[in-house]
């Protein structure tokens, strides 16, 4: 924002500031980083809580004493032991992981045919696509619980509801927000690198494979990351579909029981709580780049 | 060159024409037909089923009965429906609505403000932007159930380090949040402060998008700050702003996984959704009782088209008066 030194006719290029401007910039600049590193600490200090709390014994979490004394390591076991966490970790791991699959493969076709070809009516069609993403989850979920639970099971004799089925299949049939970011990506590419192919004597099949597919990968790394941790953290659908079954269980649904069958054991709630956000705060950290410019790419140009 | 390809017919040329539009529209079809399977299994189908069940008692036992206009003026206290005494309505319809519109006027506001002010603070120093940005983006990739769960925590009236501090303030006596009713709607601001992040990011990225000169042709006018915000800065994210609006709009029609773990955590069950005394009571929950406890499938439906119709009034009225005040593309005002 500041304007550094301008060369100036008949000045050095690099003219030393007065000590007074120097002083006042020094010190809005410590300003600045103090309310910044202000907001930082009410961003970061629940995490701290968490952490502590997860150490420390029952009673000392309902103390007001911060510092786990003694550290209770064993918080992380006693979990284990009193939930089934690794099968409801596994249950979400295959959710998350197979519909990420899904909406990959389901969307870059899709979001080809939006970016890549010209056809009559693509942006009307485009538009519909963006609309379903303002519809409220209900007015679909009502209809959908009832065709899983009741008509489904009747022809096939499959059992849905219960299971991860009701909320892995849809996941293979496209998703808005995926397309959306995709074809955005899709856009940018020239349309010089497909002509080339197709002088070539290339068809679609041969642009997406060898222009689009390999020049994208950032945009479908961020779609996969996006939906992951979308299905990760996802709490409706569980509730909705597995609902009355203990063993078809996610994290995030077997963490809002956990607290309603333990009263107040915060300590292990903490803990609970811990497992299941460091996966994806790990993959935060190990892709932030992918996650920025991908809010970035739909926020600001959408 | 030309003498060897053959002359074609005009008729010929046409078939010809044809027969690659009709390919054409064919690979179009084939790359479309995850999405137009989907669309019309997932979305339009239950759609329509669930249009059709509003006007139906319908309770997955015995099939869907037309019932006309009943459940709509059940929902209103215009009528009653069958099994209960008449003058009867639905008590906790209003009460939802009324919550959800609450927490849309408070929270969305609120986001954006707090947004647009700390992006504003992140464009100014030189170094270690990235570093704040991570770390205020990070708690919204957080799971809401944990946010939840946490903000609970912090916020327990007993040992909750936010209340030791108000209370460490002397003539201030700290609010009992989740267990009082005029206090957890608020509680769940505080909560979604917490996970800004993202809007952060969107605004930082539509801040740093404001072209240079502008600033300085308005520096040159001898402008002050507020007036450099007024003039140059709030038109020119004016689309940033439209968009966390309709998003924030939108989300909070929905809001659900916040409300139901806290309502539970804080009152210790599960029975009872919206506790303390129906405050945390959203119209998503009050639907999520209705569709998946009560299964009044019918009555559900409704709900849900209710739902439906008022998101696309807010949005369609949004994107009707965007003309007005939404500035799209570069260059001057």
């Amino acid at each position: 924002m500041t304007t550094a030194a301008r060369p100036e006719a008949g000045r050095p290029a690099r003219r030393r500031l007065p000590a007074r401007v120097r002083r006042r910039r020094f010190l809005l600049t410590i300003a600045n980083h103090a309310v910044l590193i202000a907001v930082s600490l009410m961003f970061v200090l629940p995490i701290v809580w968490i952490v502590l709390t997860s150490l420390m014994t029952e009673d000392q979490a309902m103390t007001t004493r911060l510092i786990p004394d003694p550290v209770q390591w064993s918080n992380f076991v006693t979990v284990f032991k009193q939930i089934d966490l690794w099968r409801y970790t596994w249950n979400t791991v295959l959710y998350a992981g197979i519909t990420t699959i899904g909406v990959v493969v389901s969307c870059v076709p899709v979001a080809y045919a939006f970016s890549r070809i010209k056809w009559r009516g693509r942006n009307i069609v485009f538009l519909l696509v963006l609309s379903t993403l303002m519809l409220p989850v209900q007015i679909t979920t009502v209809p959908l619980f009832v065709v899983w639970a009741r008509d489904l099971p009747a022809w096939t004799g499959i059992q849905f509801i219960g299971t991860l089925k009701p909320l892995i299949i849809p996941s293979f049939f496209g998703d808005a927000f995926s397309i959306f970011l995709l074809r955005q990506f899709f856009m940018t590419i020239p349309d010089e690198l497909c002509d080339a192919v197709r002088v070539d004597g290339g068809g679609h099949w041969q642009i997406l494979r060898r222009v689009v597919l390999p020049l994208s990968k950032p945009a479908i790394m961020a779609v996969a990351l996006f939906h992951f941790i979308w299905a990760w953290n996802d709490f409706y659908g569980p509730l909705v579909y597995l609902g009355q079954s203990p063993q078809a269980q996610t994290l995030s649904l077997a963490l809002s029981n956990f607290r309603g069958m333990h009263h107040v054991q915060w300590n292990l709630t903490m803990a609970a709580t811990l497992i299941f956000m460091i996966p994806v705060v790990v993959i935060f950290f190990l892709a932030q780049r992918v996650f920025i410019e991908g809010v970035t790419l739909t926020g600001v140009k959408g | 060159m030309q003498t060897a390809i053959p002359r074609r017919s005009e008729a010929e040329r046409r078939r010809a024409r044809r027969r690659s539009a009709v390919r054409k529209y064919g690979v179009v079809l084939l790359l479309l037909a995850p999405w137009i399977v989907g669309f019309t299994v997932f979305t339009l189908g239950p759609m329509l089923l669930s249009l059709y069940w509003s006007f139906c008692h319908y309770d997955m036992v015995n099939a869907p009965r037309w019932i006309g206009l009943a459940n709509f003026k059940f929902m209103f206290g215009l009528g009653t429906i069958e099994g209960l005494p008449p003058g009867a309505h639905d008590p906790y319809y209003w009460l939802s609505v009324r919550n959800t519109l609450w927490i849309i006027a408070f929270g969305v506001p609120l986001r954006i403000v707090f947004g647009m002010l700390t992006a504003m603070l992140l464009t100014r120093p030189k170094r270690g932007v990235n570093a704040y940005r991570t770390l205020f983006y990070a708690p919204s990739m957080v799971p809401r159930v944990a946010t939840a769960l946490v903000f609970v925590y912090l916020l327990n009236p007993v040992s909750g380090p936010i209340n030791r501090l108000i209370d460490a303030i002397p003539g201030l006596s700290a609010p009992l949040w989740f267990f009082d009713p005029a206090w957890a709607k608020p509680a769940l601001l505080i909560m979604g402060l917490w996970g800004i992040g993202d809007a952060i990011v969107i605004y930082l990225a539509g801040l740093l998008n404001v072209p240079r000169d502008l600033y300085e042709a308005i520096a040159i006018e001898g402008a002050n700050t507020w007036q450099r915000f007024r003039h140059v800065t709030l038109p020119m994210i004016t689309p940033v702003i439209f968009f966390t609006l309709i998003m924030g709009i939108i989300d909070g029609f929905q809001y659900f996984d916040q409300a139901y773990v806290a309502g539970n955590a804080a009152s210790g069950q599960n029975a009872v959704l919206g506790q303390p005394q129906g405050s945390l009571l959203f119209y998503g929950l009050w639907l999520y009782e209705k569709a998946f406890r009560s299964f009044q499938m019918g009555y559900a439906s409704a709900m849900a088209w209710m739902l439906f119709i008022a998101t696309m009034a807010c949005t369609v009225v949004l994107l009707l008066t965007s003309r007005r005040w939404v500035h799209y593309g570069g260059g001057g005002q």
